[in-house]
């Protein structure tokens, strides 16, 4: 009995919850397909959009492993890497892949690579386990530029973007490239979503939250694990594929180096652990800063605030910014958003 | 917490080397043989023995647990109460002795099979999981029935679909059972002590085991609270048959509570028997009431 009225009370407010839902996906639809491809500006695009999206969906993957499952990784520019030259060495090796088929090939092959570095997670925990997933850091960054086979024997080990193309389609304009990053990271983040929101999800939570515990009511600790480090990997890959096919067109080994691991590592931070909504936050945020910086050092400095200037500046304020996020909000972004939101709403009802 | 867990690891090793010095004991071995065919005797320890360093947590413990009983293990602070816990559920190894669940017999306990050979426990220190809902930790629990991967989950296909209509039905069964209703769907860290304490109760008896490991199940309660919870737990094993092994530091409720009593001083069994036949036994006055007198106001955690 109690437990009905219970729930009639509740379906009003999942009604107003879809609708708004509902709402808010058919605006982020619009924005995405309709007024971006119409109205956004090159600049705005390559500059600002590609890499955002980018860096979004590498930390979506690692909140995977790290906010979720609990298992601290420094290798996320690793598995981008793998991802994009995967990607770049089946498009080139294989007649006629389809675009898809190549960026799932090269996501499976960094997921297999995950699982690899992530068996010390078997083993090692926290600071121990970030400093064994470096392992994978220096290991891939090596072997890229030691054998010539994985760049096409580039004398400096670059590759460059292929032509993209969907259907016949080219995609190798901005917006085509911008609407191929756009799909394909709104696709793996509804999948990530339904993921977290399952049993696998909160399996990932129990090994995070006690490792001991789930252990003993029949979490397969392992298993979830290494299977955290694959789902993360093969995310992480294919936003390694974007990083290199859509944002950069050409890129090096060393453009996937430590900075970038720790980059996406700082994005989950700021945006918030255990929440995909806070890698899109901590990612904006992370891509805005330095444009910020640069206009504002300009306007208030002139021609003194040079690149170099610029490059110091962005790390104090991220370091600063950093250490204040984790001591006064560890929650990230993401609820500073939610406290906003409730500040809002309590204020217009 | 990463000191804890590698100095637990570090235990772990060390009594890993032990157990393969430890010796035969065929006595023992055949006392085991007999007690475990029996199908009224859920659990059986015989001559079970464990050392941290060189403190002997545990010597020469014999118990064994017979279906549908509320079995209490007292003992003062450090008598090996949870030791013995941690070795029925595989979490420690002992150095000696065997340990018989069910009819089957083990020298170490599997944990991470421990929820399918039918046993759930709780822990004295509260181990739940502090980002899930209170409905969302309980349903872990059954996590040892699910079947289904990742990928279905995510898809969403009928057996996941199935496999979570029916436990979130458990689930709600267990939460009625507790009256966690009004709690169910907040963040289990943002509730009290003594309701996180029934939780992780809801969580063990979802699974529904045939045997229930309660490691100081109302420490740090208040007396309502404390009252309340061995409400629970007789419910438990009334309603829902399930045999219970209580660890508990009041003696008032364990006397009020089981059935037979074991009574453990510096690691040994000093006493066993009906909660009338343990009370008037001199050994247990003076190991365990003497002291336990000063200990009355003492919080565990
Ligand atoms: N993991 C461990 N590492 C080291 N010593 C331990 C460990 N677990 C238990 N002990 C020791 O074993 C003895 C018994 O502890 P315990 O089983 O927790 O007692 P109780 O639960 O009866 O209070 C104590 O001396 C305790 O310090
Ligand atoms: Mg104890």
């Amino acid at each position: 009995m109690a437990v009905q009225a219970l729930d009639a009370a509740r379906l009003p407010v999942d009604w107003a919850k879809l609708v708004q839902k509902l709402a808010l996906a058919t605006a982020l639809f619009v924005v995405a397909y309709g007024v971006v491809p119409a109205y956004a500006s090159g600049y705005l695009v390559e500059a600002i959009l590609l890499p955002f999206l980018a860096l979004s969906l590498a930390a979506v993957g690692l909140n995977l492993l790290t906010g979720y499952c609990g298992q601290l990784s420094l290798g996320s520019s690793a598995f981008m890497a793998v991802g994009a030259f995967g990607a770049y060495n089946f498009n080139l090796r294989v007649e006629g892949l389809p675009l898809a088929v190549t960026m799932i090939l090269a996501g499976i092959s960094a997921a297999g690579f995950g699982v690899v570095f992530g068996l010390p997670s078997l083993r090692l925990r926290g600071f121990y386990l970030a400093v064994s997933t470096l392992a994978a850091q220096f290991f891939v960054q090596w072997a890229l530029t030691k054998f010539g086979w994985f760049s096409n024997d580039n004398p400096s080990g670059v590759i460059s973007a292929p032509h993209l193309a969907v259907a016949g389609l080219s995609l190798d304009s901005a917006t085509g490239r911008y609407l191929l990053s756009v799909t394909t990271v709104m696709v793996l983040t509804a999948l990530v979503w339904r993921l977290v929101n399952s049993a696998t999800g909160r399996n990932f939570i129990a090994v995070r939250d006690n490792e001991t515990a789930a252990r003993v009511i029949g979490v397969p600790v392992l298993r979830t694990k290494l299977l955290a480090f694959a789902i993360s990997s093969f995310i992480i890959g294919i936003a390694g594929v974007l990083w290199a096919f859509t944002y950069l067109r050409t890129v090096e080994p060393a453009g996937f180096n430590l900075d970038r691991s720790f980059q996406i590592l700082f994005i989950i931070i700021i945006g918030g652990l255990a929440s995909i909504r806070g890698a899109f936050l901590g990612a904006a945020f992370i891509v805005v800063l330095p444009l910020f910086l640069s206009r504002l050092g300009a306007f208030l400095f002139g021609g003194l605030f040079d690149s170099g200037v610029l490059d110091m500046s962005q790390r104090i304020v991220l370091g600063a910014i950093i250490i204040i996020f984790l001591i006064a909000e560890p929650s990230g972004l993401s609820a500073l958003f939610d406290r906003l939101k409730r500040r809002i709403g309590s204020r217009s009802s | 917490m990463i000191g804890a867990s590698l100095g637990a690891a570090a235990y772990e090793r060390a009594s890993e080397i032990s157990a393969i010095l430890a010796v035969a004991n065929p006595v023992g071995d055949r006392r085991l043989a007999r007690l475990s065919s029996r199908p009224d005797v859920v659990l059986a320890l015989s001559g079970i023995g464990i050392s941290f360093g060189g403190v002997k947590a545990l010597s020469d413990v014999d118990l064994e647990v017979e279906v549908g009983e509320i079995r209490a293990v007292i003992g003062p602070n450090g008598a090996g109460k949870s030791s013995l816990i941690n070795i029925i559920s595989g979490l420690y190894h002992a150095d000696r002795g065997r340990i018989a669940i069910g009819g089957q017999s083990f020298s170490r306990v599997p944990a991470s099979r421990l929820a399918r050979l039918g046993v759930a426990r709780t822990f004295q220190n509260l181990a739940l999981f502090g980002g899930l809902s209170v409905r969302n930790n309980i349903a872990c629990g059954r996590v040892h029935t699910r079947r289904a991967s990742f990928v279905e989950h995510i898809a969403g296909l009928p057996r996941a679909r199935s496999e979570d209509a029916g436990i979130a039905e458990k689930t709600d069964q267990i939460v009625a059972f507790l009256h966690l209703e009004s709690v169910a769907d907040r963040l289990v860290a943002t509730l009290p002590y003594g309701l996180q304490k029934r939780v992780e109760l809801a969580r063990a008896l979802v699974a529904e085991p045939k045997l229930l490991l309660l490691d100081e199940p109302m420490a740090g309660m208040t007396a309502t609270e404390k009252a309340e919870m061995a409400g629970f737990v007789r419910a438990a094993r009334d309603r829902h048959g399930v045999t219970i092994i209580l660890i508990e530091h009041d003696i008032g409720v364990v006397m009020g509570l089981s059935d037979r009593v074991a009574v453990l001083d510096y690691g040994r069994k000093i006493a066993d028997g009906t909660p009338a036949e343990v009370r008037a036994d001199p050994a247990v006055i003076r190991a365990y009431i003497g002291t336990a007198e000063g200990e009355n106001g003492e919080d565990i955690r």
